[in-house]
């Protein structure tokens, strides 16, 4: 209820700083616009990963949800254990950004959201058997047809966008 | 060195790359791991359409969507430079199961039998395709977030709500691909 109450009052910055996943940084530092290579050159290596370890396979997804294989398991499992390392040194060290900023955490609240969107998501992740990064790699790829799916995860967000006031948060 | 490349990466060596986007992401400026969120940032981008949670300034935003490129170009190179043509070797059990369904070519790394742009008016294309990547959109932001940004980013951030968005996610997967999908695919 105390959500709601922060919503209407400070849409915009309540929604994107705390209910969501990503978190504006508003960085003081004004970087020329070709400074954005660098997250490109990251998605690029997350993007071949995706392809030669086959995380964005159907069938390795399919393989997960009836529990025959281990390999999603170990992916998920190793990138979460070097993911947490790396926070907790970063967080123990102080360590700044390469352009001498701070780096900083955002704490996630919790909303119904994470149950009822959770599911959803879940439910959609079986079926395509991607996640929205994987759908990008599939179509680099060379998979025309999952324009479509990508599209269609578009529409799905705007609608949320749309109906957000009305579902149960 | 490149027939090593060539061939499928272990899932302690893809794991630990994935893993070490969060603090490359980090260290570069400051950005938070996640990618479902340029599905909000075209949206904002493309059709606001009045709607609040859509006007923000998603130009700050844009080295996500570099971020998003650089996956379709490191897609697109892995299947041309990096490519192993083999079928990928799946469990028996899942290739009898989907035989059932008419589904035996194992040959790329979606179903080309499901996903084609010939199926897309079928029962189960448009179940499949349309459904299935509204329902990625519409609940990856109802959550706040996928597996990039809650089981990884937020996992490694030791945040509970992000372990309670995986376990769904995991449930919802679980329940879709064993009592659902099943009659899906039968379509």
């Amino acid at each position: 209820m105390e959500n709601k109450k922060v919503v209407h009052s400070n849409p915009v910055d309540f929604e994107v700083r705390s209910l969501d996943a990503m978190c504006i940084n508003e960085s003081e530092l004004k970087h020329p616009w070709w400074y954005n290579f660098k997250y490109l050159a990251v998605g690029l290596v997350f993007g071949i990963v995706f392809v030669k370890a086959e995380i964005i396979s159907w069938f390795r997804i399919q393989e997960m949800f009836r529990l025959q294989s281990f390999h999603m398991y170990g992916v998920i499992g190793t990138a979460v254990v070097v993911g947490a390392i790396s926070v907790f040194l970063i967080k123990k060290f102080n360590v700044k950004t390469i352009h001498g900023e701070d780096i900083t955490f955002t704490d996630k609240k919790f909303n119904k959201g994470q149950i009822y969107g959770g599911l959803m998501f879940g439910f959609g992740w079986a079926i395509t058997g991607a996640c929205p990064g994987p759908l990008f790699a599939q179509l680099g790829t060379g998979v025309l047809s999952i324009s479509v799916v990508i599209l269609s995860a578009i529409a799905g967000t705007w609608v949320y966008g749309k109906f957000r006031d009305q579902l149960p948060h | 060195m490149i027939q090593t490349i060539s061939q499928p990466w272990p899932w302690y060596v893809a794991g630990a790359l994935i893993g070490l986007i969060v603090p490359a992401l980090l260290l570069l400026g400051n950005k938070h791991f996640g990618i479902s969120s340029n599905l909000r940032h075209i949206c904002a981008a493309c059709f606001p359409s009045n709607i609040s949670f859509f006007k923000y300034e998603w130009k700050k935003e844009t080295w996500n969507l570099y971020f998003v490129g650089g996956i379709l170009i490191g897609g697109y190179l892995s299947a041309t430079l990096l490519g192993s043509n083999e079928p990928i070797i799946i469990h028996p059990d899942l290739a009898n199961e989907l035989a059932t369904y008419g589904i035996t070519d194992f040959s790329g790394l979606v179903p080309v039998q499901l996903f084609s742009f010939e199926n897309l008016f079928t029962a189960k294309g448009l179940i499949m395709m349309i459904g299935g990547g509204f329902l990625v959109g519409f609940g990856t932001r109802y959550a706040g977030g996928c597996t990039s940004g809650h089981a990884i980013m937020g996992l490694s951030n030791l945040q509970w709500p992000s372990l309670v968005a995986t376990i769904c996610f995991m449930v919802g997967g679980f329940i879709m691909a064993n009592f659902i999908l099943p009659y899906i695919l039968s379509l």
